[in-house]
């Protein structure tokens, strides 16, 4: 046991004395989770509108209004015929179009209905059903209103009010959403890593050769080279909460300390495949690039970004692998929705099992190819 | 104190390369015992064998009553090893570096300070400097320092004045006789032959075979034949034109000059080669029998084998 102090000392001295090591573990996470947080939003903005009027009536006019009124919208203005707006949506000039009938007004007075039609941009999928969505919901609060003006008497409210509710997170605010997902994308990133480089390091500058021939033991050798980046990775864990606590303004509903002791397991985790990844390379370079394709692939199936459930099965399949997809689940659960632990006991223990295997593993792995 | 070492029958190949064929010896305790041989002979992998770092194909190495194999544990304790590729920590300073290997052997620098004295006192003036910064010459010594830290009875040092200057050299091997006088068994391997002659015995090594063993002093007496230093006012030419003369004969470059032997008798040679030479066209002939040093002896086994 004392054998793992001294290397534990050792491993620290060299981590605080490279200079480029302190900023790589403080610094950058919290830049990070700064940049990402803001921009990796669902929300469009801005959505560019251009309106093809052929009526110019009062009630045109006050449609394009409530448009332009949205803060989603942004009005760029009015092209004199639909070929032309056309030609802005393939120009990327514009995202939508609304296109006004003629003889709108007349219609909506005499025949009870009209129509409009919405043409968006589709080149972004996900965005386009948003804006097609809000567009739908600006036209249909225009709607009510004209039932509501022209005949006061008749109106009793739309046959179906739907009227949604978002629990956990009531004003859909993406950060709120991103944060604890980005937290655990970042701690992730820095154990894995940090801990394949770190072990590869000794082989590649030939370091291991001297300490293989001390009685020092394989098994204090690893857990010295991973406890220090498993302290690194709760001080940034630890950090990145705070920040959203106080930065972000995002209660953590649920308990904190139970959020830490999940990420101690989940840790020993994403360590053990560290530990893996450089069990089979033998330089940094290799270790680096092992890392990177294991941690993307993680990282875009976690969950984080698109929604486990709208993947295909086999992938769903795949997903019961990805640590992350765990982790980033229970942090959610934890963070916003104030889950105990009984609420994921399941996913815990699965993570746990994980855990303990992918270690033992790398551990009987790490021996064989060493020494 | 000092361990008796015992190979035996000892074989490893890498994937296409037998880096040892069958080697046989036995190592007595406090000798300082050199392996020469050039890149390639198998010295390396002898010592890596030897430091438990990896597994013989067959055979086995006995350190006093331990096998190599099966009580490393206890081999790894009382053995020094100094790789030939500088291995400490070059982000640590000198003094973290030895004190990190003293602590792993359960030890201190105090306590085994007089052991280490005589090199670590040369390197002390730099202690807090980091290890990446040292000259070639200090590495060694730290290398060296570390691997005594722990009052080693077998020390293995792995081509320690590759690349060290002749000034370093020179003071290295004086440390080495120093440390033999400490009761321990010491191994060296070098490239350089003049090397050879500061250990007590010997292994040449080429090609993972071993071509002799002897103290220094028996493989120069075991030389035969004459040999004689060549020289004259056209070097150029000269070693492709001896070399045609006679097959019996064997020629290399020496220094400045070529080196003959053979085994007929002085002044029958010394009129032959003057009389050839002269034939050709050289001029300014001088041809001098010499005493072989320990060079010419290996040179001459070297290029036996290869003609065998």
């Amino acid at each position: 046991m004392r054998t793992i102090r001294y290397i534990l000392q050792k491993e620290f001295i060299q981590i605080f004395r490279d200079k480029s090591m302190l900023p790589i573990i403080i610094l950058i996470p919290v830049l990070q989770l700064l940049v990402l947080s803001y921009t990796a939003t669902f929300e469009i903005k801005n959505i560019r509108l251009v309106v093809v009027d052929h009526d110019h009536s009062t009630d045109s006019r006050n449609l394009i209004n409530k448009f332009s009124g949205s803060r989603f919208y942004k009005y760029l203005g009015e092209e004199s015929s639909y070929k032309q707006a056309e030609n802005d949506i393939a120009a990327g000039k514009t995202d939508q179009v609304l296109v006004i009938e003629p003889d709108f007004e007349k219609k909506l007075i005499t025949e009870g209905n009209a129509s409009v039609q919405v043409v968006t941009d589709a080149i972004n999928g996900s965005a386009a059903s948003l804006m097609a969505a809000y567009a739908v919901s600006i036209i249909q609060g225009f709607n009510e209103n004209i039932v509501v003006h022209k005949s006061p008497l008749h109106y009793h409210g739309l046959p179906i009010d739907v009227s949604s509710l978002f629990w956990y997170n009531p004003e859909l605010n993406y950060i709120t959403y991103m944060v604890p997902g980005i937290l655990v994308l970042l701690i992730t990133i820095i154990a894995m890593f940090l801990s394949s480089m770190n072990i590869v390091k000794e082989k590649e500058l030939s370091t291991i050769e001297q300490l293989n021939v001390t009685p020092i033991h394989k098994l204090e050798f690893i857990a010295g080279k991973l406890i220090p980046f498993w302290i690194i990775a709760m001080v940034d864990l630890v950090i990145g909460l705070l920040l959203a606590r106080f930065w972000f303004g995002i209660i953590i509903v649920g308990s904190p300390l139970l959020l830490l002791s999940v990420a101690a397991v989940y840790l020993v985790l994403v360590l053990a495949l560290g530990l893996f990844v450089s069990s089979l390379t033998e330089t940094m370079q290799q270790a680096m690039f092992i890392s990177w394709f294991v941690l993307v692939i993680f990282i875009l199936m976690s969950g984080l970004f698109t929604p486990i459930e709208s993947m295909p099965v086999w992938a769903q399949q795949l997903d019961k692998f990805n640590p992350l997809a765990y982790f980033v689940k229970i942090n959610r659960m934890i963070m916003l929705k104030g889950a105990v632990f009984n609420d994921f006991r399941k996913d815990f223990f699965i993570l746990a099992g994980y855990a303990a295997a992918m270690l033992t593993f790398s551990i009987l792995k790490y021996r064989k190819t060493s020494g | 104190m000092s361990v008796t070492i015992n190979i035996k029958n000892l074989v490893k190949s890498y994937k296409k390369v037998e880096a040892l064929k069958d080697i046989s010896l036995i190592i007595k305790p406090n000798e300082l015992f050199g392996f020469i041989g050039p890149d390639g002979a198998g010295k390396t992998t002898l010592f890596r064998i030897l430091t438990s770092l990896i597994l013989p194909d067959s055979g086995l190495i006995t350190v006093d009553q331990w096998d190599v194999i099966r009580d490393f544990k206890n081999i790894r304790k009382i053995t020094g090893y100094m790789p030939g590729r500088f291995s400490l920590y070059m982000d640590l300073t000198v003094q973290e570096n030895l004190e990190f290997y003293a602590k792993l052997f359960g030890t201190n620098i105090q306590e085994n300070y007089d052991l280490i004295k005589d090199v670590y006192e040369q390197i002390a003036p730099f202690k807090n400097r980091r290890a990446g910064a040292l000259s070639g010459g200090m590495k060694q010594k730290l290398a060296l320092s570390c691997a005594l830290i722990h009052k080693p009875r077998l020390l293995v040092l792995d081509e320690p004045t590759t690349g060290v200057d002749a000034v370093s050299r020179k003071e290295f091997w004086e440390l080495l006789k120093k440390m033999q006088k400490k009761d321990i068994t010491i191994l060296v391997s070098t490239p350089y032959m003049d090397e050879a002659a500061l250990c007590d015995r010997v292994a040449l090594m080429q090609s993972g075979k071993l071509l002799s063993l002897d103290t220094p002093q028996q493989i120069i007496n075991d030389f035969k034949g004459n040999l004689f230093a060549i020289r004259t006012e056209k070097m150029y030419t000269l070693l492709n034109s001896l070399t045609a003369f006679d097959a019996e004969m064997q020629v290399y470059r020496f220094g400045e000059s070529l080196h003959l032997s053979t085994s007929l008798n002085p002044s029958e040679a010394k009129e032959k080669i003057t009389r050839y030479l002269t034939e050709k066209g050289y001029r300014e002939i001088y041809i001098e029998q010499v005493t072989p040093v320990i060079e010419d002896c290996f040179l001459a086994l070297m290029n036996k084998t290869i003609v065998s």
